[in-house]
């Protein structure tokens, strides 16, 4: 009896730092292939929540399921190190801000854990990592080090060190926050490019735009909680609650020059194709 | 021959003489390295070639020779030269010598580190070269240094030791008298670094609280 | 100057020189691989390790060295220690400066970058193996110049166990200046010498420093 299960399970998720709480009961849940994008506040606990997918912050309350699997952090320590290693090898994660092991080349960054984790042969890693590297345009780069990139091109190559390890969640915290504008085009064709492919991706950013415009369902945080969710035409064009409101006016006052009236002209042509 | 510690009560008055005096020299020699630091400091950076070489020179030889080695040269070579000090101030003058030139190094860097703007801001007003350094730069670069000092001057306590050699009655000599009368090195030397060990603890909270209220004023 | 004191005695004290660059060689091993153990047992799981690690860093360099040496040498022999006095200085210091490099390898440790070993833990690497390919390498690289700082310390370092009589360039000049009654000769002997080994040590120290720099 195989009840049919979601890919990502977070049940009664709480997280608290002594008094301080930052994750208030958050029970969501993500299907296979979907793509779905975290927006909120600074500290509405969004890169908590995501970094509590992969136990990078242990929750101090409830639960998360992966595939059908929980991360069970109660186990005694030896057997919990083999349980979330294991469980890692599948969940990709991309860093604000890179990460990428400076004392190793692009290649080696990219080949390290699939060699150490997955016995692969030099041969078989590096055609792995040629391919990753070739997917997400670096492949030129391969045998440069991190110092020599570009914030962009490193971005790149951690996306890329993520999928060698060819995971079926890819989690991205603020990926693209970190870099100079002119850089942030470059990740984001990447990761529209994954979105196509099919790989199940959770969204931390403040992109709001690039979120629209790849992503199958927006969540809103504010304070720890859940505000709102549903698909981006939704949740940026008619927002239900006020604190969806209020955050989205702030952000696109900061962010875009539209008037009002223009504003007000795009919501109405949407209406009007989504009733037809 | 085992260890008997029964012994040590009764020359404990010694031993503490012996602390009082490798308190004494450490607080003279500590005087006397951070004054000494700040004058060949100066010097190395803006006196005449006349006075910075010798004073390049002399620093250069004392951080590439042992202190013990050092504290010979100025014990011996003052008698030679006619001058017969006792051996509390030739060992002051050693550890004071000696630390005074690791205490210009850092201070140098610290007065090299203090922003440009200050010593501008400082002419702007009409204020000469040596009126800013004097007013402006070295206080501040003063209080910059006093943590790393703070670390030269507990490592001056625990070299204190060495001027047992030439003869000075601190800790490590005391030590040495009583054990010349009851043949129990063990107990007697680990005594004293029980003691070395307090009084660095003191020491330490002592540079703390001064690089406290130091700090304070920012 | 009496150069032709110097021309004397100058073979003594290359003799001399040969013993305190061994005196050095032994006691800066001895004192990676304390350091090493010590660093080790300060960031172990195991609270009992950490505890004893900070234990030896504390009492080591919270103690003079000199105390050290004579609690080994003069003491050894109650609790069973016999040693000569070679052996005490090497011991002795070795364990000595091994609590400065332990420090000097707990701050390069915990001076790299942390979101580095995070990143290596969501590929799935095991704590021990993120240490091993990620932290460790980049923190060897670190600890270079500033362990050639403890080396440099320690060469002048090992003048102390002259004060046990081990013929090295600080107790030949002692000797000799007992002798000739001339210190400032000797002092420049020794000198030059000490600032010889100590040059090049640290030319060498650079060049490794440099060599394993990241493009």
């Amino acid at each position: 009896m195989t009840e049919a299960h979601k890919f990502v399970d977070i049940r009664h998720a709480q997280k608290s730092y002594g008094d301080l709480e930052v994750l208030k009961d958050i029970s969501l849940t993500v299907d296979r292939g979907e793509i779905v994008a975290i927006i909120g506040p600074s500290g509405s606990g969004k890169s908590t929540l995501l970094r509590a997918i992969n136990d990078l912050d242990s929750l101090t309350g409830g639960e998360v399921w992966l595939d059908g699997v929980q991360i069970n952090k109660d186990l005694p320590y030896r057997q919990y190190e083999k349980h979330i290693n294991a469980m890692r090898q599948q969940v990709g994660m991309v860093f604000q801000h890179f990460n990428l092991f400076p004392h190793l080349s692009v290649r080696d960054n990219v080949t390290m854990a699939p060699k150490l984790l997955k016995g692969l042969s030099d041969k078989e890693a590096d055609k792995l990592a040629e391919e990753q590297l070739n997917h997400v345009g670096m492949l030129e780069r391969i045998d440069y080090y991190p110092s020599q990139l570009s914030g962009g091109q490193k971005q790149r190559v951690a996306i890329a060190r993520a999928l060698a390890m060819q995971p079926k969640l890819m989690l991205f915290d603020e990926a693209t926050s970190a870099l100079d504008p002119e850089l942030v085009e470059e990740v984001n064709l990447v990761m529209k490019r994954l979105a196509e492919e099919h790989m199940t991706m959770i969204i931390v950013t403040h992109e709001m735009d690039f979120a629209a415009s790849v992503c199958d369902r927006v969540i809103f945080m504010d304070k720890g909680v859940v505000v709102e969710q549903g698909p981006p035409s939704v949740v940026f064009q008619n927002p239900t609650e006020e604190r969806t409101k209020e955050f989205l006016r702030k952000h696109l006052a900061q962010h875009h020059a539209l008037n009002a009236a223009e504003a007000a002209a795009l919501t109405a042509a949407q209406t009007n194709e989504g009733a037809k | 021959m085992g260890l008997d510690f029964t012994v040590v009560p009764a020359y404990l008055d010694t031993i503490l003489i012996g602390v009082l005096w490798t308190i004494a020299i450490t607080v003279c020699a500590a005087l006397l390295s951070f004054f000494g630091g700040i004058l060949f400091a100066v010097i190395a950076l803006y006196a005449p070639w006349f006075l910075r070489l010798p004073v390049r020179f002399f620093a250069w030889l004392f951080m590439g020779t042992p202190l013990l080695l050092q504290l010979f040269l100025i014990y011996f070579g003052l008698v030679q030269l006619g001058i017969d000090l006792p051996a509390f101030v030739a060992g002051v003058i050693g550890l004071g010598l000696h630390f005074a030139v690791y205490n210009s190094e850092l201070i140098q860097t610290a007065i090299l580190a203090v922003d440009k703007g200050q010593m501008e801001a400082a002419r702007t007003l009409g204020c000469s070269r040596s009126q800013a350094l004097r007013k402006v730069v070295i206080p501040q670069a003063v209080r910059d240094v006093i943590p790393p000092i703070g670390n030269n001057m507990i490592a001056l306590l625990k070299d204190s030791a060495l001027v047992s050699v030439i003869g000075v009655s601190e800790l490590t000599l005391s030590s040495q008298l009583a054990i010349g009368r009851t043949y129990r090195p063990f107990e007697f030397y680990a005594v004293a670094a029980v003691f070395y060990y307090i009084v660095n603890l003191g020491m330490e909270a002592v540079m703390r609280r001064i690089e406290r209220k130091t700090s304070l004023s920012r | 100057m009496d150069i032709e004191l110097i021309l004397k005695v100058y073979p003594y004290f290359l003799e001399a020189a040969v013993v305190t660059i061994e005196l050095s060689v032994l006691t800066v091993l001895l004192g990676l691989i304390c350091g090493a153990l010590a660093a080790a047992a300060r960031m172990s799981r195991f609270r009992l390790l950490r505890i004893i690690g900070a234990v030896y860093v504390s009492v080591f360099r919270g103690t003079p060295a000199l105390i050290q040496l004579f609690l080994l040498y003069f003491g050894g022999p109650q609790i069973g220690i016999q040693l000569d006095a070679f052996e005490a200085g090497v011991i002795g210091l070795g364990l000595n400066i091994g609590a400065y490099m332990a420090e000097t390898m707990r701050g390069a440790i915990v001076s790299v970058d942390g979101g580095q070993t995070e990143a290596a833990r969501t590929l799935g690497l095991s704590r021990t193996q993120a240490f091993r390919k990620v932290t460790l390498p980049q923190a060897m690289r670190l600890m270079i110049r500033p362990l050639g700082v403890n080396i440099n310390a320690q060469i002048k370092g090992t003048a102390l166990v002259a004060a046990i009589s081990v013929v090295e360039l600080t107790y030949t000049a002692q000797r000799y200046i007992g002798s000739t009654y001339k210190p400032f000769e000797m002092f420049f002997l020794a000198g030059v010498l000490y600032i010889l080994i100590i040059t090049v040590t640290g030319k060498g120290i650079s060049y490794l420093d440099r060599k394993v720099r990241l493009p």
